[in-house]
């Protein structure tokens, strides 16, 4: 009896116990838990075009010979220093002594050869190629040597090596990294649950954090329930801004707003009638009311912007002013061109900003007098449909690669825009390195893309972090889609 | 006969009048349709007018519910989304009933293999729950408010096949039926003359049910995206949209959880009602 009263008791006791610790207590403080919206195809950055592949494995797992940091500057990493010609078409690179890959093999400059190689092959399945473009041949000087050289002058080639897609793999386990990843970074792959989680674990066992989860979850709502349970400890960009007032107010949290390098745009088929017609898109780019899109669809996080370019960048030229927001002048347009009764759809891909967004636009071009169809699709749909296929009138989507400007400038892209003038800036922005005539350049280039009017250009997208108080190192922006977990800490 | 007929009226109408369930039931079911009759004609403001400076407000005159997270007016959205759903359930119930009462009575008129298939053939469709086979349907034809009624008018149909079959089999064992048969007219004949006025009070009670079952199957359809597409105003979306500005402003999930809540008691109340006016056996029982 006495036995029995015994153990009753300390069952309650232990109950008390369990019931009294605050959930971050049950998180032990060598894992690191993220949360994320949209689950990687497969884990091999030079032959996806996938973000949420670099957003899992680049800087953690994977490591080129430059890395870009959190304010989107180039830093050393698998080379440690470079020299470069009078010419600026002979790139020598020092490279990092000791590093082996996950799987043992060692690196040398034999391996910076193949992975380039690799990348910028005829058959190569790189989604960007065109950061190698300049490259003329890689050769391996000696071991803790490689030479790189160009064609012409390339401004951005250390900026373009920091990229995901020109990481440096080794030529024993290239073809299996879709599955299972073998780079050389601090952390390497455990294992993948299809459909739940990504696990890395720490090479080095004296780090603090020695498993990194990330989970992904695509409802947004259940991403903050998760992270308010204690399931997750941090969600990198939070697809719910209304969200994050609540998250700002609950001492248990921070909150980083940062920028990402999102161009948030409105992009219309520019060889579709009648937006073919350059005062059918300027009226539409009159009709919309970005800060009432930017407070509407993302609670005023976002900043808006003129032509398809970051803001934070040092060669963005502010062109919000050239087509400021007025109905009367958009029906004026319209009524110019002989339009009445245009009907045109909007295809919307899931994202919060692309929905909302959607729905505020409609509301506003019907104000200026177009009549617009929302097509809510999925992303599979939307790259089938819309960006290879190009069947579509309007879309909202934001283009997330790092001055990519670019785009305008190629053939069959999905707005089908096409101008010899931009064309020839951008042959001369490639053929140049000095920074000053570089930014003038992609300053004309962003007037050239406004002015003509391609897409409406909407906001930059914000970068909405949420993490758990005492975890440092996140990052604040994302000059890359990058979750560089390699500086976190808990403290 | 027509005494007869006056008395059965009169008795059903103080019974109706004596039932609680029925009142209420029929209350909420008339309030649900009039907002949805009156927003054929009247909105208090236009359905997707985007206001972004006015979101979330509380409820004032101008906006007797407040306005939701675009600023647009909650009760015009609520009004519009009865419409929806009225549509909603009247088309879908519609479908169901037409294909599902045609084969239940066909099947107890011919029995044989013919009640066999439909038989079995509801089973099949019954073996897969309601939501999940609209989901199937709505997931192979695309999203929309037309693939959501079709949808959920399919599921409807085994409930009336097996309804109408059950009764109106009771029905072919009685005497005038045969006797109907006996003077020679046709299995066809019968069956409008006879069998369907005689299980018209079942089908119409099962239809009131199933009215707000495919209420609460299209809000789940929109809740997921497969049903009535933005900006057109659906409550089950409504609830979606709300779901992360729960902390910010409840009313947002509040009010069409409420509508709904209200419509889908407000049928079922007047399912049971009818069930207990109209059913002739609980009748027989008082009597007796």
């Amino acid at each position: 009896m006495k036995i029995t009263m015994h153990g009753a008791a300390t069952a309650l006791a232990l109950g008390l116990a369990v019931l009294a610790a605050p959930p971050a207590m049950a998180q032990s403080k060598d894992t690191l838990t993220l949360g994320f919206t949209l689950e990687p195809p497969h884990l091999d950055p030079s032959a996806g075009a996938a973000g949420a592949i670099d957003a899992t494995v680049y800087a953690n797992l994977f490591e080129g010979l430059t890395r870009i940091d959190e304010n989107g500057a180039v830093q050393p990493q698998l080379a440690t220093s470079w020299t470069v010609s009078d010419d600026g078409l002979v790139y020598t690179f020092k490279l990092k002594n000791g590093v082996t890959f996950h799987d043992g093999t060692t690196f040398d400059a034999d391996d910076v050869v193949f992975s380039l190689d690799r990348a910028r092959a005829e058959d190569s399945v790189n989604a960007q190629k065109q950061l190698f473009a300049a490259i003329d041949k890689v050769e391996a000087v000696d071991p803790g040597t490689v030479r790189i050289t160009l064609s012409r002058p390339e401004g951005a080639l250390l900026f373009n090596l920091g990229w995901g897609d020109a990481v440096i793999v080794a030529p024993e386990s290239a073809d299996n990294n879709k599955v299972s990843p073998i780079g050389t970074g601090p952390y390497k792959f455990d294992r993948w649950v299809k459909g739940d989680r990504v696990k890395l674990v720490a090479v080095d066992p004296a780090r603090q954090i020695q498993s990194v989860n990330f989970r992904f979850i695509p409802d947004p709502s259940a991403q903050i329930a998760a992270l308010r349970a204690g399931d997750i400890d941090a969600i990198t960009n939070l697809n719910a801004p209304e969200a994050v007032i609540a998250f700002q107010a609950d001492p248990n949290f921070e909150v980083s707003i940062g920028s990402t390098e999102g161009e948030t745009i409105l992009a219309m088929n520019n060889t579709r009638p009648p937006l073919t017609d350059i005062r059918v898109r300027r009226a539409i780019a009159h009709a919309i009311d970005r800060q009432a899109i930017v407070d509407g669809a993302m609670f005023g996080f976002g900043t808006p912007i003129g032509s398809h370019f970051a803001p934070h960048h040092p060669a963005y030229v502010d062109l919000v002013a050239t087509y400021p927001h007025d109905t009367a002048k958009a029906r004026a347009l319209l009524a110019e061109s002989g339009q009445s009764d245009l009907k045109l759809t909007l295809k919307l891909p899931p994202p919060t900003y692309a929905r909302r967004g959607g729905e505020i636009i409609a509301s506003q071009l019907k104000d200026a007098g177009i009549a617009v169809e929302i097509i809510p699709v999925e992303w599979a749909q939307w790259l089938e449909q819309v960006f290879r296929g190009t069947n579509y009138d309007m879309t909202i989507v934001s283009h997330t690669e790092p001055m990519d400007i670019g785009i305008y400038a190629r053939d069959k892209y999905y707005f089908n825009y096409d101008s010899p003038a931009l064309k020839a800036v951008m042959d001369k922005l490639n053929a140049t390195s000095d920074p000053n005539t570089r930014n003038a350049l992609l300053g004309e280039a962003q007037k050239i893309v406004t002015g003509d009017s391609v897409n409406a250009f909407m906001f930059q997208l914000a970068r909405l972090g949420v993490w758990r108080k005492g975890l440092k190192g996140m990052w604040r922006n994302a000059p890359v889609q990058a979750t560089d977990v390699t500086g976190v800490r808990w403290e | 006969m027509s005494d007869v007929a006056t008395s059965l009226q009169a008795d059903r109408w103080s019974r109706a009048m004596r039932h609680p369930n029925f009142l209420i039931g029929a209350v909420l079911t008339g309030l649900l349709a009039a907002f949805a009759l009156l927003s054929l004609v009247w909105t208090p403001h236009p359905f997707d007018a985007v206001a972004i400076s006015e979101r979330m407000q509380g409820p004032s005159a101008a906006h007797w519910l407040g306005t939701d997270h675009f600023g647009r007016d909650i009760a015009t959205r609520l009004m519009i989304g009865a419409r929806n759903s009225i549509v909603v359930g009247v088309v879908a119930v519609g479908i169901g009933m037409l294909v599902g009462v045609t084969l239940g009575v066909l099947a107890a008129a011919r029995s044989g293999w013919i009640d066999e298939i439909v038989t079995r053939g509801s089973d099949v469709v019954f073996a897969f729950p309601a939501i999940v086979s609209a989901i199937l349907i709505t997931a192979i034809f695309g999203p929309g408010a037309v693939n959501a009624i079709i949808a959920i008018g399919i599921f409807n149909i085994p409930v009336f096949a097996r309804v109408s079959r059950g009764a109106a089999r009771q029905v072919w064992g009685l005497e005038y039926t045969r006797a109907g048969l006996a003077i020679g007219k046709s299995k066809a004949a019968v069956t409008r003359d006879h069998v369907l006025p005689n299980i018209a009070s079942v089908l119409i009670v099962q239809a009131t049910i199933q009215f707000a079952v495919a209420i609460l199957a299209e809000a789940a359809l929109a809740y997921l995206g497969l049903g009535t597409q933005p900006p057109a105003p659906s409550w089950g979306r409504m609830l979606f949209d709300a779901q992360t500005f729960m902390i910010l402003d409840p009313k947002l999930a509040v009010l069409p959880g409420l509508a709904i809540a209200l419509a889908v008691l407000g049928l079922n109340l007047l399912g049971d009602g009818l069930r207990d006016v109209l059913d002739p056996r609980l009748r027989a029982e008082r009597i007796g």
